[in-house]
């Protein structure tokens, strides 16, 4: 198996599209619902990714 | 054996028999989107199949390590052990083929690795959600 090495933001980012490919198939029924509910749940990641990175920066000075 | 005939509510939220909805849920149990290809769903099925795939094998790649099913020092321990333990079995055959294959590697310090266990625990738990929307399918009570 090759070694696969990524930075904490490469690991979250992915971690954020494949869960939310999964997040907006399952939770909605119509097509339009499903690839909104999946945009969304994406950028909530990224916001939180974020703004939980800038609040522990600033939270250790 | 038959059911009795129910009235009201009770018929609407009577449980569909286990014909309908069990191989869809085995079959996506075992690869993940499986059973959305069984209900003629594919481009859900692929969508699944390739999300849940990939990240497994990011974890792996990244030398997440399996959980085991075995009591810890402590309470917490435990749970973390056998709650992580049924997360990874309920990726399926991506978790029987890497156990058997010797892909399981031991728990070790670093945060790649602890980046890794996670989405191996995660593939699993995305797993579960593809096989209640393929039993959901199944059942009618989505399209």
């Amino acid at each position: 198996m090759p070694k696969i090495n990524l930075s904490h933001f490469e690991a979250a980012f992915l971690f954020s599209v494949f869960v939310s490919v999964v997040m907006g198939i399952t939770s909605k029924k119509t097509q339009n619902e499903r690839v909104h509910y999946g945009l969304y749940c994406f950028g909530c990641f990224i916001v939180a990714l974020f703004g939980i990175g800038w609040a522990m920066r600033l939270g250790h000075g | 054996m038959e059911s009795t005939p129910q009235t009201g509510a009770d018929s609407r939220e009577a449980t569909p028999p286990m014909t309908v909805w069990l191989l869809p849920v085995l079959a996506a149990w075992i690869i993940p989107g499986a059973g959305h290809f069984m209900l003629k769903k594919t481009g859900r099925g692929a969508l699944l199949f390739g999300a849940v795939l990939l990240m497994f094998l990011f974890g792996l790649g990244m030398g997440g390590s399996m959980f085991t099913p075995e009591k810890g020092p402590d309470y917490l321990t435990s749970l973390i052990n056998y709650g992580g333990f049924i997360c990874n079995l309920a990726a399926g055959g991506m978790y029987l083929l890497a156990t058997m294959f010797g892909y399981s590697q031991p728990d070790m310090p670093g945060d790649v690795h602890d980046y890794g266990t996670k989405f191996l625990v995660t593939a699993g738990l995305l797993n579960i959600l593809a096989m209640v929307d393929a039993y959901e399918i199944a059942v009618g009570k989505k399209d």
